[in-house]
């Protein structure tokens, strides 16, 4: 498989995780101090998921996201200046300051959002893949969702849907374990949410969510039936999550050094690292400028948000329409 | 003298004395115990700010947690409140209402009236309100006016811990589907609430503090911001009226137009968004039916018409301040043809 994918594409892989893990590990910091208000929800730990998904994708394919958001908006290519500033409530933020961490989004990029709503994004990828057949593009629309919104109506709707209607739609489902406090274990009637893609008449797989050429042949191979109109898939990525539903979650729901075994032994970033230099695809030293890079470029992002104003009295009003008329 | 207690514990208490008293009582929605099906503590959370903390270990299998699936199991709180039991259901925040509100607005709210008036829903629906987290648009509403529009419900909004526990055990008591409404910044408000167990009719309203200016009439947290410009008023020589009417649906007219008639002047404070919020409801009201007592148009205090916003710059604009209470005071006071 590995042979397969060029080394180009490899080092934007590890790129792309690496910009999520450092950005978010950075947030995580940064909200301690007290400076970020409101609530933030971290993906570290899931960057596979989201690399492995959407190296596939170009502009024109839509993604929605959950309250967990900033691994796909990263992954979709969504600058990381505005992100930081926009999580800070800075009016440079690409919301304007006034969506926050969950709701960051970028239509140009084909980003649909972050949603503060679980299982809100799957309705909205029904519409983007329908637009999609209806103007016949060959476009394709990615749900992620969690073990959480698994069980949300508007999820299962959303899968029937897409079946009946044959859309260009992939839903996936990224399982780490939790909805909030809840373990999937008690929440999810069946053990594999992969399960439900028989229930509504799609195919489903199930991969290794710390292992990104997993990821990637799995969305290669659902991206590829949808754009060829074969319909929608679903795939359940098993991933895992470092830190709490939401910063300030002591986690007390978790077993001891769960978290910590999680970090030594299921670290995507270290796995990818591991097989590439083992195969003699890339070297420590190129990806050691990777990280060095990255970590100039959260740190640039950072002081671009501490430093940009918030906005004004005047931003108050506007934008709730398009036209005032 | 008694003690003080939270209006988080307040509510809490409320819950426990009830499942205490009638065992057709159960207690269901999301993390409601908090960590059910991990290997972590067992009531991890009991809430996710903590509000059902403690019931899972005195009441144990009538407490459970929840899937996150409001249609399905808000509905299913109902349809085991019309089967016989006494429902206290949990909508986290009332910004979620969209995805379960079917089940509530056609289908609780309306069994009696479709059934020919044979059916009993006594569920209690409890979700939170309320700006000023930072939470932004989609946490941060004050949606009661939505459910007061509807035959059916009753609607509470408590502003203090005692008028928490007492309207909460009469809530779950009653036997009209309820949705009982928490400011989330109110959880931590501490006063005297008595130990045993008390209840207050739905339907009366609370003169908080007497006054022959100008009446006010103030929601939930409203009633605080209220009293803070009420506090400054005073040492200017302006003397308010607040009334909290601590239930929307049904609502107490008569202690309001009692009020206007002394005083011919009204300022309505409500957090929610301006159109059709209970500060336009209670104008009307008042329009409709103390025309001859006013003295000035009545002024309403709300927010601007835009969703909440997330940066707290602007968040501070939007959420209804003493200063614009005061100012809205001082309008109705100076008014003149």
């Amino acid at each position: 498989m590995t042979t397969e994918i060029n080394k180009e594409l490899l080092l934007r892989a590890y790129r792309m995780m690496r910009r999520i893990r450092e950005f978010e590990e950075r947030v995580h910091v940064e909200f301690a101090t007290g400076e970020i208000p409101g609530f933030v929800h971290l993906y570290a730990g899931e960057e596979a998921s989201a690399t492995g998904v959407c190296l596939h994708l170009r502009k024109e394919d839509y993604v929605a996201s959950t309250h967990r958001g900033h691994g796909h908006c990263i992954a979709k290519g969504m600058a990381l200046r505005s992100m930081m500033a926009e999580i800070y409530g800075k009016k440079s933020g690409i919301c304007g300051g006034k969506g926050g961490s969950m709701h960051v989004a970028d239509l140009a990029l084909g980003m649909m959002g972050a949603n503060g709503i679980v299982g809100g994004g799957g309705p909205l990828i029904c519409g983007a893949a329908l637009a999609a057949k209806i103007k016949k593009t060959d476009h394709v629309a990615i749900c992620f969702f969690g073990d959480g919104g698994s069980n949300q109506g508007t999820i299962l709707e959303s899968l029937n849907l897409a079946s009946v209607l044959q859309l260009p739609a992939i839903f996936v489902a990224e399982n780490n374990g939790y909805a909030e406090s809840t373990s999937s274990r008690w929440a999810v009637a069946t053990g594999n949410i992969a399960d439900r893609g028989a229930a509504f008449g799609m195919p489903a797989a199930i991969v290794d969510g710390h292992d990104f050429f997993a990821v990637y042949e799995a969305a290669g191979e659902s991206i590829q039936r949808a754009r060829s109109g074969g319909g929608p898939s679903l795939i359940e990525v098993k991933v895992n999550r470092y830190f709490g539903h939401f910063e300030g979650d002591q986690q007390s729901y978790r077993g001891p050094d769960e978290v910590k075994k999680l970090r030594e032994t299921k670290d995507c970033l270290v796995l990818f690292r591991g097989r590439v230099t083992k195969q003699n695809l890339l070297t420590n030293k190129e990806l050691d400028e990777i990280d060095a890079e990255v970590s100039n470029e959260v740190q640039d992002a950072v002081a671009f948000a501490k430093q940009s104003p918030k906005p004004q009295a005047s931003d108050l009003l506007t934008d709730v329409y398009i036209a005032y008329a | 003298m008694a003690r003080k207690i939270s209006f988080k514990q307040a509510i809490n208490e409320a819950i426990a004395q009830e499942m205490g008293r009638d065992e057709t009582v159960i207690v269901m929605g999301e993390d409601n115990v908090g960590g059910m099906g991990g290997d972590g503590e067992r009531d991890a959370w009991g809430g996710v700010l903590g509000v059902t903390k403690g019931l899972y270990g005195k009441y144990g299998d009538r407490v459970m947690d929840t899937p996150i699936s409001e249609s399905a199991f808000v509905g299913a709180a109902i349809g085991a409140a019309a089967c016989g039991l006494r429902p206290v259901v949990e909508l986290m925040f009332v910004d979620f209402m969209g995805v379960c509100f079917d089940q509530i607005f056609n289908q609780a709210a309306k069994f009696r009236y479709m059934f020919g008036g044979k059916a009993v829903t006594p569920v209690v629906v409890r979700t939170m309100i309320g700006a000023g987290f930072r939470a932004a648009a989609q946490h941060s509403q004050c949606l009661y006016s939505l459910f007061t529009h509807i035959p059916g419900l009753k609607c509470v909004v408590p502003s203090s811990p005692y008028d928490a526990k007492g309207l909460l055990i009469q809530s779950i008591r009653d036997n009209d589907p309820v949705i009982f409404f928490e400011h989330k910044l109110l959880y931590g408000l501490e006063s005297e609430v008595p130990e045993e167990s008390y209840t207050i009719p739905l339907g009366e309203a609370n003169i908080v503090r007497e006054g022959d200016d100008v009446t006010i009439v103030a929601i939930a947290r409203m009633v605080h911001v209220a009293q803070q410009a009420a506090e400054e008023l005073a040492k200017e020589g302006i003397h308010v009226e607040i009334i909290d009417p601590r239930t929307t649906s049904p609502l107490d007219e008569e202690t309001i137009l009692d009020s206007v008639a002394r005083t011919g002047r009204l300022v309505v404070v409500d957090e929610s968004h301006p159109r059709c919020n209970m500060a336009t409801d209670i104008a009307a009201l008042v329009a409709q039916k103390a025309f001859g007592d006013l003295k000035s148009p009545v002024t309403m205090v709300s927010g601007p018409h835009v969703p909440v916003p997330f940066s707290d710059a602007l968040e501070d604009l939007y959420i209804p301040s003493p200063a614009k209470v005061k100012n809205a005071v001082k309008e109705v006071l100076e008014y003149a043809k």
